[in-house]
């Protein structure tokens, strides 16, 4: 059942420390993604790179929560939920450069980022191929009996694709602690979402699985999806039941680098609009100084602490040599594979 | 118009001619049906005829040339006309073998030949199999010595073991092709293949395998032989040297011989070698095979030293003392085993000679002589011939004097 | 040493590993309650429980995704298909996946999951279910390839395959589950992946063959020996990736001719690797060109008789070896 929650208006009870770190979050977030636009655009970054820009509280308060041993896995706009999961900003940059102090040895790029270590389970770029690997470590959960959880991202074209249908409706059959978490920023690549789902709110999908909850939420609200994925990782830890949150968000860039943000799929003025009227972190700062949890010289400081992050993350990448030409055969198996490079004479 | 002239294919087995005489020159004006130039096949010789009218422009094939038919020879055209294009069709004719009558041997104005010799008459590259190829690499036959046996006419492994099998000297099939060199010290005089000669060559070759051979018997009266060998016998007595009656078969083979040079011969491939010295090889048993000690230059020989030289060597060669120029090389040989009581036999040619002669036992038979029948010494010689070099009118000229010296050994004198 | 069936041996194959290691769980349609479509998974689930041996629901590419999924955290599983040809659903999760995940993270993750169930043909059941797919999966670097051809070789390879730590796609054959073949018991019984059986030694042609025409191509052996006098050597690479190409390729230089025989369909087939790997390695070894036997390039068909057609008889695979042999 999809139900909206209460406005959180009381900072969910959190301290100050806590509400300061998901900002910084949010800060950090925002402008690793700039300076990803930006090392693109100079040719350091190549490929397809989506960046996250204007989705940030759906990620910080979706993961500012869980446990360290807790598992992760989204699609392929990936960088911020990999930074929320503790990877080292430096061997993500430099995975984006192709280099080999990369988090996947420059084999992986920006699509491809994984940290098994921190629980970061990549980083998947075939669209919705990912839902049944996390319902996959939710049966590894349940078959090690631990009370981890899994929370999967999926973006809301995925709501559409078989996968989603076999992963939530075995998510629920064997009672696998999964939470489901559709980024829903209206646009599959430039398909609205009413254009590609039979139903209003995707959320309200939850209803063919029984025992699976269901909420659709203000996704640019970091403390709404905070204080949501707390009750869904609740339920998952607890009780071993999946949840399926929707958080309504919108992206602020084109769909990659490589993308338009706006024109013949919507306008100009739309994307004006939410950033003026409906900027996460913009809407999260205002709260903060008006319950005067922090100051602009706060604000400030973060910036600079963020700044020093980029500046220094950029500099270890470029520091990084290129892979060798062995790379290439490498990481393919586990232990010898022989003949591999057999029909392969010329290079 | 200009009109080319060819190396017609004349016959269903012609694969080249040999352009005898240009009877118009270069530069001479030709009419329709004149007689332009002449060629020998592997038949005939042929006069080929203007196909057109003006110019004999170019002469692209020199006189006693040989090229595969369908060579361009010449072109007539108008005295102004372009033929520039003709010219350029025809540049691969300069692959054309010319054989001048000279020692040299040598291929004039011939370019360097292709790496893989093309097999005649395909036009094409050999077909082999890849291990084929290795194999006869590695046994160092060449491929165009083979005969394929796989599909499309492909040489495939069990052809070159065949190949092999029948020895490095004796691939399956030996087409017009050069023999395995001859080289032995021997001098010689080179006889240029005629057109005719070059098709019996590849053709009987094909029917009867490396060596062509064929065989002829006749019988000898010995009655004279063995009365002067009794006499010479009394007469060296004291010197203890005896004469044999092979010494004098030896003796009167290199007599005949000299009096038939193209006996004395051997085929190497493009040409005949008449060799102008008789070595004579006598086949000799031992123990695990047989060996053929050579007396050279035996027609210089007298008896007594042939006697001499060949029990000399035919001790040494039973001791198997013998070096190998010893007993390689011979012009011809006598292989006899009348002691063995062989009425007679035929051997098998010893390379590189083109005949052996197989001699029988002598023996007394019934003859008739003048009308009435006597009892006379007879011995049956059987000559083996290698008919790419010797034919049959030639070696039974041969075995007629042998015969006549021998049946009258004064004879000899003469 | 005991006499059983293909099933049988896939059986005791899974039993002693997931006896061995707990780790180890068989996911699948119809594996628990029912015992296994094809009974391979008989009374697993009454020995090692549902979260050992769990029923799917019909969802290939979904369950395959939970495999590869307990995979990356460290269990091994194995998820069985009804057949190979219901797998096409879930070829994302193992070409995209289960193939990809150790290389683009960098090595960061083991992949140690066996994929298994029947391929090929069995009796007229038509263009859907009857399809030997292996050159598709032999195709894709980060998986490995297995298609035994007897109850003993699918013992030991299954086992191996359980053991390896990456994505291994096993083929078994539909019409081998009756088979019997004396099958070692011994529960430390393997065989390794990679190597090639010579299931017949000879002299004259070499016939590589896997899976099911690997007992075709054994009767074809018969004939030549009897009807030629021709000794065919026969080798069964079992694992089509990594092969273990060096047996095959010796064997072709002592015979200098080789038939390369399977049941999937001829362009891009197995054979045709292998005739490449031949012909760069061999080369100067061949005596004819390399003849292939495969499966009709065509759709399976249901009439019995057009599906006879379709295979790779052993009545070819003589006429084949003949050929090359140069003894039509």
């Amino acid at each position: 059942m999809a139900t909206n929650i209460t406005k959180s208006d009381e900072l969910l009870g959190l301290d100050r420390d806590a509400l300061v770190e998901m900002l910084r979050w949010m800060i950090l977030g925002r402008r690793f993604e700039e300076r990803c636009g930006e090392m693109y655009q100079v040719g350091e970054i190549g490929g397809f790179c989506h960046l996250y820009i204007g989705q940030e509280a759906v990620a910080v308060g979706a993961l500012t929560p869980l446990r360290k041993d807790d598992y992760v896995i989204t699609a392929y706009r990936d960088h911020v939920h990999g930074l929320l999961c503790g990877m080292d900003p430096g061997r993500i940059m430099a995975e984006l450069f192709g280099r080999v102090a990369g988090c996947s040895k420059g084999k992986g790029g920006s699509m491809h980022l994984f940290d098994p270590a921190v629980g970061f389970m990549g980083g998947h770029a075939i669209v919705g191929g990912h839902l049944p690997l996390a319902v996959g470590i939710g049966y590894a959960i349940r078959y090690r009996e631990t009370d981890q959880v899994c929370v999967c991202f999926l973006g809301d074209s995925v709501a559409n694709i078989g996968a989603f249908n076999e992963s939530l409706n075995m998510a629920a059959l064997f009672q696998l602690p999964v939470v489901f978490v559709i980024e829903n920023n209206q646009y599959g690549m430039g398909t609205a979402v009413h254009r590609a789902a039979a139903i209003e709110n995707l959320a309200d999908r939850a209803c063919a699985y029984s025992g699976m909850q269901g909420w659709t939420i203000d996704g640019m609200d970091v403390l709404e999806v905070r204080g949501t994925i707390e009750m869904a990782i609740d339920r998952a830890r607890t009780h071993k039941l999946p949840s399926l949150i929707e958080a309504k968000t919108y992206r602020f860039v084109g769909h990659s680098m490589s993308d338009p943000n706006y024109g013949h799929y919507r306008t100009k003025e739309e994307v004006s609009q939410f950033k003026s009227h409906d900027d996460p972190i913009k809407r999260f700062i205002e709260r903060l100084v008006k319950r005067q949890v922090i100051s602009a010289a706060d604000l400030d400081s973060l910036e600079q602490e963020v700044k020093k992050i980029l500046d220094d993350s950029v500099e270890f990448a470029k520091s990084s040599p290129i892979p060798q030409p062995d790379d290439l055969y490498s990481d393919i198996y586990t232990g010898e594979f022989p003949g591999i490079r057999r029909r392969d004479p010329w290079r | 118009m200009a009109s080319r002239i060819v190396m017609s294919k004349l016959s269903p087995t012609m694969e080249e001619g040999r352009v005898l005489k240009w009877v118009k020159q270069e530069g001479e004006s030709v009419d329709s049906g004149d007689v332009v130039v002449e060629i020998e096949t592997d038949k005939a010789t042929m006069e080929v005829e203007a196909m057109g009218s003006g110019v004999l422009r170019k002469v692209l094939v020199e006189e006693n040339a040989t090229v595969p038919t369908g060579t361009l020879l010449g072109v007539i055209a108008a005295e102004d006309e372009d033929i520039s294009s003709i010219l350029q069709e025809a540049a691969p004719a300069a692959a054309a073998t010319t054989a001048p009558a000279t020692e040299s041997g040598a291929r004039a104005a011939l370019p360097d030949q292709p790496a893989s010799p093309a097999r005649a008459g395909d036009g094409g590259r050999i077909k082999a199999s890849p291990l084929a190829r290795r194999m006869a690499s590695q046994s160092g036959i060449r491929l165009d010595q083979v005969r394929g046996s796989g599909p499309g006419g492909r040489i495939i492994k069990r052809d070159i073991e065949a190949a092999m099998g029948a020895g490095l000297a004796a691939p399956t099939a030996a087409p017009a092709t050069p023999a395995p060199e001859i080289e032995y010290d021997i001098p010689y005089q080179r006889v240029e293949l005629s057109q005719l000669r070059k098709a019996i060559a590849r053709n009987l070759v094909q029917s009867l395998g490396p060596i062509p051979h064929f065989f002829l018997t006749r019988e000898i009266d010995m009655g004279e032989v063995l009365k002067l060998r009794a006499e010479l016998n009394d007469a060296l007595l004291e010197s203890g040297v005896r004469i044999g009656v092979n010494d004098i078969l030896v003796k009167t083979a290199a007599q005949a011989l000299t009096e038939h040079p193209d006996v004395n011969a051997a085929f190497a491939g493009d040409h005949i070698r008449r060799f102008t010295r008789v070595d004579i090889g006598i086949a000799v048993a031992v123990p695990d095979g047989l060996i053929t000690p050579v007396l050279r230059d035996v027609a210089h020989m007298r008896l007594r030293e042939i006697s001499e030289a060949s029990r000399e060597m035919i001790a040494r060669a039973r001791d198997r003392k013998l070096a190998p120029e010893e007993y390689q090389g011979a012009t011809f040989t006598i292989s006899n085993l009348g002691m063995y009581g062989v009425d007679e036999f035929t051997a098998v040619i010893n390379p590189p000679a083109a005949t052996i002669l197989a001699v029988g036992a002598t023996q007394e038979r019934p003859v008739v002589v003048d009308g009435a029948v006597e009892i006379r010494p007879r011995m049956r010689v059987t000559l083996s011939c290698d008919h790419r070099a010797v034919d049959g009118a030639m070696g039974a000229e041969f075995l007629a004097t042998f015969a006549a010296m021998l049946e009258n050994p004064l004879r000899q004198l003469l | 040493m005991a006499l059983i069936t293909y099933r049988d041996a896939l059986n005791q194959a899974l039993r002693e590993e997931m006896r061995r290691d707990p780790d180890i769980f068989l996911i699948g349609e119809e594996v628990g309650a029912y015992q296994g479509a094809y009974k391979v998974s008989r009374g697993l689930l009454e020995e090692f429980g549902e979260w050992r041996v769990r029923d799917m629901p019909i969802a290939e590419l979904g369950f395959t995704g939970l495999g590869v999924g307990a995979a990356m955290v460290g269990l091994r599983p194995i998820v069985e298909y009804m057949t190979w040809s219901f797998a096409l659903l879930a070829i994302d999760g193992i070409v995209n996946a289960a193939a990809k995940l150790r290389y683009m993270s960098g090595g960061q993750f083991k992949m140690p999951i066996t994929f298994r169930g029947p391929s090929g043909a069995a009796n007229q059941l038509a263009a859907t279910h009857s399809q030997a797919l292996e050159a598709w999966y032999a195709h894709v670097p980060g998986l490995k390839v297995v298609a035994p051809a007897t109850a003993r070789d699918a013992k030991g390879l299954l086992k191996s395959a359980i053991r390896d730590e990456n994505p291994v796609v096993f083929l078994e054959g539909e019409l081998l589950y009756g088979m019997k073949a004396e099958v070692p018991e011994d529960e430390d019984f393997t065989l390794p992946l990679g190597v090639s059986d010579v299931k017949r030694p000879g002299d004259d042609v070499t016939i590589v063959v896997h899976s099911r025409p690997v007992h075709s191509a054994l009767r074809a052996t018969e004939i030549l020996e009897r009807e030629d006098g021709i000794s065919a050597e026969l080798i069964d690479p079992r694992t089509l990736r990594p092969m273990d190409i060096d047996t095959i390729l010796d064997s072709v230089r002592r015979t200098n001719r080789c038939v390369i025989v399977e049941e999937g369909w001829p362009f891009c087939g197995i054979g045709a690797q292998i005739v490449d790997d031949i012909q760069r390695e061999a080369f100067d070894y061949l005596d004819a060109p390399v003849a292939r036997v495969t499966g009709a390039d065509a759709p399976h068909p249901y009439a019995g008789n057009l599906e006879q057609l379709h295979f790779p008889q052993a009545e070819y695979i003589v006429k084949a070896a003949r050929r090359v042999c140069y003894r039509e």
